[in-house]
């Protein structure tokens, strides 16, 4: 029997999420045993090349490009699962979810104090730029999500155990110290 | 000892003096009921609706509820539990709970119970309002992103004349709890640091400080809230 198959990516996160995973230490070597991964930035796959199993996903959703991506990852991924708060409540960017999009703009390229060199006063126009949305989404309130590890990053140990669980199909433990918010 | 009564919570027999809210005697009978609005000392209002349980069919607010001779309290079904976490999931998606960047995360009382009740994505969706912090007062820092209007301030945090320092303003979903602008610019240290520590969540915050204990070492990173009530 083929190995199940894991991809993973980081939308609006800082892949702190991605290091948590890291974090699992020598289990590194048992997860590679139990599990194959396709697209992902850990192996640098960029597309997906086959069916996949168990989608994680980090980071919530803050421009067209996340929403593209989360898409794709609903539609090849058996399992969705948001990892880590920004994926479940939009996180840290979603502080500027009170600002109006053109002022953080304004902020981050023309008006703001370390702003030096953009004499011109130009913000990112290309059209190969994605959009930013009108403020930062949670994954779950643009695609269908399975399940979610709490946590910024979530502790390792959770999720190596929800991987473990998912991929064997043993009950999950949900130990007090794993289920953290920071 | 005279006035000791019996009553009921899940079937198991408990005793306590009549005429105690049921969340205390609950207490001296080592179980635990959750509170959030409710403070020890502080006369309870009921607002929050975490304590509540389920007496002779009717959902009450056993931080309001005086026990009865007799009393059967039902507080850890499953549907009781569910209404629980519903409430922190309200509180969750009503404010600007940022616990990643919040100074009292592992010390908040709110975030405390959802730990407690294992809320892994809260069921409602996120309504992000826009909310101003004020910083005005030179000890202080209100950030009414974060406040959940439990009244704790208001009741506790008064000046040598009874004058409450924390006070509503508005109404509806317009109500904020505010510092008194003129009070705000002379409360002395000690007052601020007992307002903050007795906001339940992260709106009252002392200026220049937070995250001044190691994550590991806060007050609800072992330990479930509650853990300290036991016989």
């Amino acid at each position: 029997m083929s190995k199940p198959v894991v991809a993973t990516t980081s939308l609006a996160g800082c892949f702190g999420c991605h290091m948590s995973l890291l974090d699992i230490d020598e289990r590194i070597l048992t997860l590679i045993e139990l599990v194959e991964f396709n697209k992902s930035p850990v192996d640098d796959i960029k597309t997906f090349t086959k069916a996949v199993d168990i989608g994680l996903i980090e980071g919530g959703v803050c421009n067209s490009e996340n929403v593209e991506v989360l898409k794709s990852f609903r539609k090849n991924c058996k399992i969705l699962v948001s990892v880590g708060e920004c994926a479940i409540m939009g996180g840290l960017p979603a502080l500027r979810n009170g600002i109006p999009v053109e002022e953080c703009l304004h902020e981050a390229y023309i008006g703001g104090p370390t702003v030096q060199l953009n004499k011109d006063g130009i913000m990112p126009n290309d059209d190969e730029l994605p959009m930013l949305l009108d403020k930062v989404y949670p994954c779950h309130e643009i695609v269908k999500i399975d399940y979610f590890l709490p946590g910024c990053p979530p502790r390792a140990d959770l999720i190596w155990d929800a991987l473990v669980a998912l991929v064997t199909g043993d009950p999950m433990k949900l130990p007090y110290e794993v289920v953290k918010f920071d | 000892m005279s006035n000791l009564i019996k009553f009921k919570i899940d079937g198991k027999e408990c005793m306590a003096e009549a005429g105690k809210y049921i969340v205390d005697a609950a207490a001296d009978n080592g179980i635990y009921i959750p509170t959030l609005c409710n403070m020890k000392g502080v006369k309870p209002k009921g607002a929050c609706r975490i304590c509540s349980v389920r007496i002779n069919g009717r959902l009450m607010t056993s931080c309001t509820t005086p026990v009865t001779d007799g009393m059967e309290i039902e507080s850890n079904s499953a549907d009781i539990q569910d209404l629980r976490k519903s409430i922190i999931e309200l509180l969750f998606v009503s404010g600007n709970h940022f616990c990643p960047a919040c100074e009292k995360s592992g010390n908040c009382e709110l975030q405390a119970l959802a730990y407690r009740y294992q809320m892994m994505v809260p069921r409602y969706p996120y309504e992000f309002p826009t909310k101003p912090v004020d910083a005005s007062s030179p000890r202080i820092i209100k950030d009414q992103n974060r406040c959940i209007f439990c009244k704790r301030c208001i009741k506790t945090i008064k000046d040598e004349n009874g004058r409450s320092y924390f006070v509503f303003r508005n109404r509806g979903h317009k109500l904020e709890v505010v510092l008194d602008e003129e009070m705000g610019k002379t409360i002395d240290s000690a007052t601020a640091h007992l307002a903050m520590e007795n906001c339940p969540v992260g709106s009252i915050l002392v200026k220049e400080k937070g995250f001044d204990t190691p994550i590991g070492k806060r007050k609800f990173d072992k330990e479930p809230i509650g853990s300290d009530i036991k016989l």
